[in-house]
């Protein structure tokens, strides 16, 4: 131990820190290149970005194009709100509106490309062993959270996802009016015929992925919180592991490009986008 | 109750107005299936938005109808639904764009006139612009969800003068788009003119 009653003491106290913490709290990697237990095929120096999120945790990052994205839900019981914006112009964002109108399709899943709010293709989800995602119900909120566990601000024991969105976008220069619709991942919902909402929260078998490809530069913001519909009593809420690496953005040939006409007119705009810039 | 403002919204058209917490507001689909975009914003504050998923989220429902209760990012109350003669109304499915025009209905699409163009034109004089625009209420928009998940816009639900009547529950920025879609049926594929009475007790 370290006397901290003196600046030379404080120093001490500090730089010891390093070395006594709990190895298994949630946190990032850093170099991410160190991180283990990597996807089959991916070499650790081609990682980018290594992090678990705890109950709670927020993070963003700038990715390249053709970034991999794997959010996977360690333990089961995760919920991953996710905000995606063009890194080179943040007006341009994740549009959830016209991701579901132009797919046809209120459920995402592997396949359904990310679409901003321009016309352009953000992000597809490449694979998906949980289907089960929320694109109509948002992040969870204060006042919500406040009536369910009775503390919900980001400085008290349940976080609400909202108020971490704002924090988040805030360390990019960006404020409320850039908080735009979310993606919930690993917490569904079901529409009812009568529009009921019908949530499918349940836990499920730990280790269930979601993986994103970048086909923009993309600011991407995760909160890991209970979903806004999750009506249990107790804040609850499970690991959450990202973990990013380089690589290329849907080739000539890719299947997600061919599935629809409207996909193939997406990826047509976002490369005539990225040629004009020079970027392509 | 004293109109403060009566107007008919040309087809294609946007329209704002500002008006006080408990005043009335109420939209008439004056020849039937027209939708009627429109987007919500605290007088005083415009960061206090409209939000589709936290109205969504807060009634555990994805349709709009009488009793619903249009509300913030932070689920403030901004508006209640009053009264409406159409069964339901739509906010899953977002404002028109140029930009989803060309990924919908083809690159040919692109030059047509949009929601999201009315609402920037609205927007601009509050000094307000394109990160501003949310996912949107579309009044008389029919969209339904079938259990596998698919949606999309279908044969309107509304007919000719049905209407949708809402209460101000703060003073309020509201914006709308007569929707100028000409490609599927949210307009009947005909835009025509809504009208816009706001009226506050005398």
């Amino acid at each position: 131990m370290h006397s901290t009653a003196t600046t030379s003491g404080a120093r001490d106290h500090a730089r010891a820190q390093e070395h006594h913490h709990d190895p298994s709290a949630p946190r990032p990697v850093v170099p991410a290149t160190l991180a283990n237990g990597l996807p089959p095929g991916v070499p650790a120096a081609a990682v980018v970005w290594e992090e678990v999120l705890g109950p709670g945790g927020a993070t963003s990052r700038e990715l390249a194009r053709g970034t991999r994205v794997r959010l996977t839900d360690l333990d089961g019981d995760a919920c991953a709100s996710i905000l995606c914006f063009n890194a080179a112009m943040p007006s341009e964002r994740l549009c959830v509106a016209d991701t579901v109108k132009v797919q046809w399709q209120a459920y995402p899943r592997a396949g359904t490309l990310l679409l901003s709010d321009l016309g352009r293709v953000l992000a597809t989800i490449v694979e998906d062993t949980s289907a089960r995602h929320d694109a109509l119900c948002g992040p969870s909120n204060r006042a919500g959270n406040d009536r369910r566990y009775g503390d919900g601000s980001v400085a008290g024991p349940a976080p609400n996802a909202r108020d971490r969105f704002l924090v988040a976008v805030a360390k990019h220069g960006l404020g409320a009016r850039d908080v735009h619709p979310c993606l919930n991942l690993f917490k569904g919902v079901h529409v009812e015929p009568d529009g009921t909402l019908r949530w499918l929260g349940e836990p499920t078998a730990p280790g269930l992925h979601v993986e994103l490809r970048c086909e923009l530069p993309i600011l991407l913001v995760v909160v890991n919180a209970p979903h806004v519909l999750d009506d249990r009593p107790r804040y609850t809420c499970t690991r959450l592991r990202i973990t990013a690496w380089r690589g290329e953005p849907a080739g000539a040939d890719d299947p997600v490009r061919h599935a629809t006409p409207e996909a193939r007119r997406a990826f047509e705009n976002t490369e005539e986008y990225l040629r004009a810039r020079g970027d392509a | 109750m004293t109109v403060l403002c009566d107007v008919v919204v040309p087809a294609r058209n946007p329209w704002t107005g500002v008006v006080p917490a408990g005043a009335s507001v109420g939209i008439v689909d004056l020849a039937g299936n027209q939708a009627v975009d429109f987007l919500a914003y605290d007088a005083h504050d415009h960061a206090i938005r409209y939000s589709a998923q936290a109205t969504v989220a807060a009634a555990g429902n994805v349709y709009l109808r009488a009793g619903s209760v249009l509300r913030s990012d932070d689920s403030l109350p901004l508006m209640t639904v009053v009264a409406t003669d159409c069964a339901r109304h739509d906010t899953l499915a977002g404002a028109c764009s140029q930009e989803s025009n060309s990924l919908r209905y083809g690159h040919h699409t692109r030059p047509q006139h949009a929601c999201v163009d009315n609402f920037l034109l609205a927007l601009a004089p509050h000094g307000m612009g394109k990160r501003d625009v949310v996912a949107n209420v579309n009044w008389f928009m029919n969209v339904p969800v079938e259990p596998d998940g698919t949606l999309g816009i279908v044969d309107g639900i509304s007919a000719p003068g049905l209407s949708v009547r809402l209460r101000a529950e703060r003073d309020l920025l509201l914006v709308v788009s007569n929707c100028p879609q000409v490609n599927n049926p949210c307009n009947g594929f005909d835009p025509t003119p809504v009208r816009v009475v706001v009226e506050v007790p005398s």
